[in-house]
């Protein structure tokens, strides 16, 4: 009986810490909100953040997004030689790209890279007392650290989301024309062919709302680190894993609205 | 005049501040001792309105700030400079712009005040030629008086130093007790430190006020605390290891 009165006890503190940790993240999100409509404006800040967050992330997205588009048109090439629709191949990838993995995998890279980075970032200055500084200079902490990541994490997510398309599909020609034997003209136009404004939307729509979630899940994790090192460590770890999740979630919840309503 | 009025704070089941009362005077330096943990640097915090109270009152000027927010608590906060325990610098920024933080942040100022203000206060705290280093890069004393001359710039009336002492040597530390009485008879602001170091407590307070199970147990000058009765206080006073302090714990 002791043993059944713990297990609902545990289970109970769960289900607490559960509806904290939703309270936690809406006021937080709410703070942003205001802040974001609030003087004073960092623009410098968000140019900086965005040169952080965006510039630097270059590389990994390109060599990510390449090397998916190529992958996805040798994958569907194995079936679609069957049927002798290879020239399909230029639709599928163009559309896989734009509607689903060009902004899904920017926005898991952003998360991985700089949504960890901005949680470390937080945490140390969180516990070194640097947060309580800022308070203690009559400035809000939200206005000064977590607004400029929020615009320029927006503003660098959409961009690198558009690049990464560009690059899949890139990578999705090469592999068709040179491997393939696809003529250059009939993938192009296979390409763009399909493509709806609503597509491209949909896919920055998408872009927009990950990108919103990887800067309230770092920052706030960022922001509630405690207990030196080990707990900054624990932080990062916690935000890179929610960040994953809930943007799949985000994901699928998404794909289904836009499935539903948004044709 | 800063009153402290009832003040309660709990974290978790852990009682920190219970009911405690502390009245600090315009112009005059309060030292708050106290054993490690036993919630100086929580009052402090409340001082300044970085922590809200379950229960009680701070009223700094006639204003109480527990019940403020936003605009109206950062206009009582430009009242104040804080030295952290840490220094808690700015890692990203350089020693001028954590020094000019307050002034880049709130005045619209030339870049050449505002450079001359900085140099100003990291003389005030005899440091010269290290505008443009990374606190990294700086000495633990260093980062210390880096932090006292960033508690300064904005002209505080009130100035709050967390363990001004703790971390630096015996002959730096009795060098920023001496800053902190200059800084005193200079810009005649009010003083609160917290600490557990007697010696720098005796040297820089006009009164000492002793923290002990959420309350403030003792008050009063150098001398009377010196030479008090209360044997609690006399255990810590004279740091020794048996006592009331230590044989509750031990009954605990």
């Amino acid at each position: 009986m002791l043993n059944v009165k713990r297990k609902f006890e545990a289970l109970g503190e769960k289900a607490l810490a559960f509806i904290r940790y939703i309270g936690g993240v809406t006021v937080f999100f709410s703070e942003i909100l205001y802040w974001i409509i609030h003087p004073p404006f960092r623009v410098r800040h968000v140019i900086k953040q965005a040169e952080k967050i965006g510039a630097s992330s270059l590389p990994i997205v390109s060599l990510i997004s390449l090397f998916t588009g190529m992958v996805l048109a040798l994958q569907s090439a194995y079936q679609m030689q069957k049927i002798q629709a290879e020239m399909y191949i230029a639709s599928l990838v163009a559309l896989s790209m734009i509607r689903e993995l060009g902004p899904v995998l920017t926005a898991l890279i952003v998360a991985g890279r700089c949504g960890a980075a901005i949680t470390a970032e937080i945490g140390t200055m969180k516990v070194t007392e640097q947060i309580d500084a800022l308070e203690a200079l009559a400035t809000n902490p939200i206005n000064y650290l977590v607004v400029p990541r929020f615009w320029a994490l927006l503003i660098s997510l959409i961009t690198l989301t558009i690049y990464s398309d560009f690059i899949g599909i890139t990578g999705g020609y090469l592999v068709g024309v040179c491997k393939l034997r696809i003529p250059h003209y009939t993938y192009v136009k296979m390409t763009f062919d399909p493509l709806t404004q609503s597509d491209m939307r949909n896919g920055l729509y998408k872009s927009f709302v990950f990108a919103i979630v990887i800067c309230v899940v770092a920052c706030f994790e960022g922001m509630r680190a405690k207990e030196g090192a080990e707990g900054v460590g624990k932080a990062t770890t916690s935000s890179v894993v929610r960040s994953f999740v809930l943007i799949i979630v985000c994901d699928c919840l998404l794909t289904a609205f836009m499935y539903f309503f948004g044709r | 005049m800063i009153e402290i009025i009832n003040l309660c704070k709990n974290f978790g089941t852990h009682k920190v501040l219970d009911n405690l009362g502390l009245t600090i005077n315009t112009g005059e330096t309060t030292v708050i001792i106290g054993r490690s943990g036993c919630g100086k640097t929580v009052l402090l915090r409340h001082i300044i309105g970085i922590f809200r109270p379950d229960f009680g009152q701070v009223i700094i000027d006639g204003k109480d700030i527990t019940k403020l927010r936003g605009r109206e608590l950062n206009d009582i906060r430009m009242k104040f400079g804080m030295l952290f325990q840490g220094s808690a610098l700015f890692d990203s920024l350089s020693v001028w712009e954590n020094v000019a933080f307050g002034l880049l942040e709130h005045y619209n100022k030339r870049k050449s005040a505002i450079m001359d203000r900085v140099r100003e206060c990291l003389s005030l705290v005899g440091l010269e030629g290290v505008e443009n280093f990374k606190p990294a890069e700086l000495s633990g004393g260093m980062r210390k008086r880096v932090g006292l001359a960033r508690a300064i710039c904005m002209k505080p009336e009130i100035i709050l130093y967390d363990e001004p002492t703790t971390g630096v040597d015996p002959i730096m530390g009795d060098a920023i007790n001496n800053l902190i009485l200059e800084l005193h008879d200079k810009l005649k602001v009010t003083s609160i430190a917290v600490t557990h170091d007697m010696t720098s407590a005796y040297k820089i307070a006009d009164r000492i006020a002793m923290l002990y199970n959420g309350k403030i147990i003792a008050l009063g000058t150098p001398e009377e605390i010196r030479d008090t009765k209360d044997p609690i206080v006399r255990q810590f006073v004279y740091g020794e290891a048996e006592g009331p302090i230590t044989n509750t714990r031990k009954i605990e």
